[in-house]
């Protein structure tokens, strides 16, 4: 990091000279290092050097945090792969391990409790109704008498509100369609979960904390390396497996069978023969938000 | 040396007063720093001493923000009625409108630094050195009127002041155009501060094209109830001359304004009870309550009272034209408006959230303390430019003063 601040261009310089002088009270007592987080460009405006030297620098910071080797991946999206989600509602039984699935791979916080996939029970007589579902349910045992249930996590809209209100451009749709958020860019105003219809965004109230025992080291910058508090955060399609050609983990948890995953742009695929040959919809189309995200009937 | 002197004279004003200015002084001093007490304990843990969470992810420090943008519109809308008028204190309106747009502007802002997560990146949303997402995201259309109404107000105030300090006429062309520039942009605030909330889809409780002229009325009711107990202060304390009459009809005006605002909320009651679709669960944890929480219910019903009160007492001409029940009235307006805009606006938009799911949210302690800090350190700042202003407009503090001061020693 050092090398990249003495390397970059006079106008690079001069660009910073306002933040230089508006944040040099405040930082007056901090450290080189957190001088350079301070200064850090949006992610997406940098060079593959500045990128490297990021990147290498956090999976030291996280190693060392930690105690295990961390790897931080900025692998891009490839051409011709765009990523779709089909969740079979009439075979999910609503038992939630999709949800915890999630926080391991994803290094989500414990605490406080923060989960990507809210699972939505709801009243059979009354179909898909929000005034009459519940993600609280907690019998001993599921799927309950009268009820079915549906998983809701970011839906991966082609048209997402939530990165055109976003005042930075902090949060944006990657060329394989996946909503990423850039933490270090994200000012956590929050704009965005206002604006999300699915309440797929979620926010780092507090300081996150994950178990070091717990921890997944294997990461992307923009999926699930550790976050600072202050930022929000949302389900990926977990960025860090499928750019490396992995299923999701909540698609290789789910003992159903009921979530599937693939290119929306490859003919033979899985998902593609669901489009086809299934009855799919989307959650609330009205808004035409355009999901990539689709519920089917699969019996 | 000049500059040096001039601050030093201002210093001495801010400084000079009687027993009850400073027991105020004092006071809200006291208050800023139990609040910042408070504020220390979110910048250290974060956001999650707030009672805000996930579902009710804005509440009341947005809300807040939200009002004091319809303070900083309204003051300055006060200008047409005065242009119109022919009012002789045209003037006076203008400075003292737009000391009250510039203070809650400055207020405006605080209270979006301490809502979001990382105060330190705001920069991030500036043009240029970072990467504001202009025109796409209503936030950075909200930044740009907000400052550029700021700027066109700084310098109006500035330019009036200085020119009465240097005892010359200020420059009538150059004033103007800004001063008339100043009202569409004071109407532009709020409107865009509206949009933030109107264009999204996922919260139907804000979906509605009333939400702007909504607030634009509450804006004219709040704004200008400040500026009548303002100048009347004024009037009794300074040589400033502002006749009965003239009072009367600003709260004319703000009749209709009340009267625009009740038809409003009638209208969305109708709509909405009437039509009674899903979307009716918002307006019902407004003005009902969800099982046994009550409380944003409890606020809504006050507004509503308070404004309804309100309205009777300045239609009523009897009412309207005593200056004792007529401070009364602005005093019940303004707490409606606040309670509307601070409280029930923005948290029913959440509750509940967009999976149907309730949370209950209530500031929290910290919340209360972090506005209070504002709010005092607003009324702190805006007390002193006032007495700076007023020292210059009434009192003769000129630069014939700062020198005979100096020929004197």
């Amino acid at each position: 990091m050092q090398k990249k601040q003495k390397n970059s261009s006079r106008r690079d310089f001069l660009k910073k000279i306002p933040v230089v002088a508006a944040g040099t009270v405040a930082m007056a007592s901090c450290s080189p290092e957190e001088w350079d987080d301070f200064l850090q460009q949006s992610f997406r405006t940098l060079s593959k050097e500045e990128k490297d030297a990021i990147i290498k620098n956090l999976e030291k910071k996280y190693t060392e945090k930690y105690g295990k080797p961390f790897t931080v991946s900025a692998e891009p999206a490839t051409e011709g792969i765009l990523f779709g989600y089909a969740l079979d509602l009439s075979r999910c039984v609503g038992c939630r391990r999709c949800v915890y699935a999630c926080v391991d791979e994803n290094n989500q916080s414990r605490d406080p409790q923060v989960h990507w996939i809210q699972v939505l029970q709801m009243d059979k007589i009354k179909g898909i109704d929000l005034a009459h579902a519940d993600v609280h349910y907690n019998p001993e045992t599921v799927p309950e008498e009268g009820h079915f249930y549906m998983p809701v996590a970011c839906q991966q809209c082609r048209n997402p509100q939530c990165t055109t209100v976003c005042p930075t451009k902090a949060t944006y749709q990657d060329e394989d369609g996946i909503v990423v958020v850039d933490y270090d860019w994200c000012i956590g105003c929050r704009y965005c979960m206002a604006a999300c219809p699915y309440g797929a965004r979620h926010f780092n109230w507090g300081e996150p904390s994950i178990p070091e025992e717990d921890v997944n080291p294997a990461t992307h910058y923009l999926g699930n390396r550790p976050r600072p508090k202050g930022v929000v955060e949302k389900c990926t399609f977990c960025i860090q497996r499928v750019r490396k050609g992995k299923y999701p983990a909540c698609v290789e948890i789910c003992p159903t069978g009921s979530r599937k995953f693939g290119n929306l742009l490859d003919p033979n695929s899985e998902i593609r023969y669901i489009l086809e040959n299934k009855r799919v919809l989307v959650f609330k189309e009205e808004l035409n938000t355009q999901p990539k995200f689709y519920y089917f009937f699969g019996v | 040396m000049k500059s040096l002197r001039f601050l030093r004279g201002c210093f001495r004003i801010i400084v000079s007063g009687g027993r009850v200015y400073y027991a105020s002084l004092f006071f809200l001093l006291v208050l800023v720093v139990w609040g910042a007490l408070g504020y220390i304990g979110q910048l250290q843990d974060g956001l999650v001493v707030t009672n805000m969470r996930d579902s009710v992810s804005w509440g009341f420090y947005i809300g807040n923000f939200t009002f004091l943008v319809g303070v900083a519109a309204a003051a300055v809308m006060l200008v047409i009625p005065a242009y119109i008028y022919n009012w002789k204190q045209i003037r006076e309106i203008v400075i003292f409108g737009e000391i009250l747009a510039i203070c809650a502007v400055i207020m405006c802002l605080s209270f979006i630094m301490v809502d979001i997560g990382h105060p330190l990146r705001f920069w991030h949303m500036l043009p240029l050195i970072g990467t504001m997402n202009f025109p796409s995201s209503i936030l950075s259309w909200d930044f740009f009127v907000l400052s550029t109404y700021f700027l066109i107000n700084i310098v109006v105030v500035t330019h009036l002041l200085y020119k009465q300090f240097y005892k010359k006429e200020y420059n009538k062309s150059f004033i103007l155009p800004m001063v008339l520039l100043s009202i569409p942009a004071a109407i532009a605030i709020h409107t865009v501060t509206a949009f933030l909330y109107n264009a999204l889809p996922a919260r139907p409780f804000w979906n509605s094209a009333l939400l702007a002229p909504r607030f634009l009325t509450t804006a004219f009711c709040s704004g200008p109830a400040i500026l009548i107990l303002l100048f009347q202060v004024l009037r009794k304390t300074t040589k400033f001359e502002i006749k009965d009459e003239v009072i009367f009809t600003i709260a004319e005006l703000m009749v209709y304004a009340m009267f625009i605002y009740l038809f409003f909320t009638v209208s969305e009651f109708f709509k909405e009870f009437y039509s009674n679709t899903e979307h009716i669960v918002y307006w019902e944890y407004l003005l009902l309550g969800v099982e046994r929480n009550r409380e944003i219910a409890f606020y809504s019903w006050a507004s509503i009272a308070m404004g309804f009160t309100a309205f009777l007492l300045f239609l009523i001409p009897k009412t309207r034209k005593n200056l004792f029940t007529l401070n009364i009235g602005a005093i019940l307006i303004y707490f409606s408006v606040y309670l509307e805009k601070g409280i029930t606006l923005i948290v029913p938009g959440f509750t509940p959230d967009t999976l149907g799911q309730y949370f209950f949210y209530v500031p929290s302690d910290t919340e209360i303390r972090t506005a209070v800090m504002i709010f005092s350190a607003g009324a702190i700042l805006f007390t002193f430019i006032s007495k700076i202003a007023i020292a210059i407009l009434f009192e003769g503090f000129s630069i014939d003063s700062l020198k005979k001061k100096v020929s004197t020693t």
